[in-house]
């Protein structure tokens, strides 16, 4: 561990800051979704009770902006947090690491984001 | 410092090994759901459709199972933000590891009771 005082530290590398705000957004993102499945939780629980009906999940969802927003938030989110945790996941197991892993990540996020629009569009609008 | 397999006598480790299998199947999980979902666009009758195929009683299981992989991904989740924001204090972590898993199947229940 360092000792030199914070003013006297060597700035990080670009690869060093890059992995702090993957960390970071990691952190931030859980956060959000921890909100957010919360409420998809309780949700589900509610929904499942009287029977799972398409007229059932868009009488609650179709035409709804504060729905259609809440799943928004939760897919971008999702875009957010899953391809970095999978990018840990490979750096540790697969030995899976540079460029190569970190265009996949991106590549995975934008993927999930699409089909979660899609999803979102499809039972809001 | 031990690392991995080596650890498996210690709570803690099965807790990383859950949220990080219950992370990697949601991920895995998520396109099939937003696919799902993305049904409604050709009309109700076709998510409809859908839904008739998931009162199948093995779809059902795997509902719960997978309700139970996002509640475990969830509450172990709130556990690592308590320790990297709280800060890791070793009195607490007991009970740390028993609500994570605890609320995980609270939930996970709650769910299968109001299915079936």
């Amino acid at each position: 561990m360092s000792t030199k005082g914070v003013l006297e530290r060597e700035p990080l590398s670009s690869r060093a800051r890059g992995e702090a705000r993957a960390w970071v957004a990691q952190r931030v993102s859980a956060a959000v979704l921890a909100l957010c499945v919360l409420v998809h939780l309780v949700t589900m629980i509610v929904a499942v009770r009287n029977g799972l009906s398409a007229d059932a999940i868009l009488d609650r969802t179709r035409g709804n902006l504060a729905w259609a927003a809440f799943y928004s938030v939760f897919v971008l989110a999702v875009g957010v947090h899953a391809p970095l945790g999978l990018r840990v996941v490979a750096a540790e197991w697969l030995q899976w690491r540079g460029r190569s892993a970190d265009i996949a990540c991106v590549a995975i996020g934008l993927a999930l984001i699409a089909l979660g629009a899609r999803a979102v569009a499809a039972v809001a609008l | 410092m031990r690392s991995g397999w080596a650890n498996r006598g210690h709570p803690a480790f099965w807790a990383f090994v859950v949220h990080r299998i219950s992370g990697v199947l949601l991920a895995l999980f998520l396109p099939l759901h937003f696919l799902a979902l993305s049904q409604a666009i050709a009309g109700a009758g076709a998510l409809d459709a859908f839904l008739a195929w998931t009162r199948n009683p093995w779809v059902s299981a795997s509902e719960v199972a997978v309700v139970f992989l996002l509640a475990a991904h969830f509450t172990g989740g709130l556990r690592l933000l308590a320790i990297e924001f709280i800060g890791w204090k070793v009195e607490s972590q007991k009970a740390l590891l028993a609500l994570a898993g605890g609320g995980a199947v609270f939930f996970a229940l709650l769910f299968a009771l109001n299915l079936v």
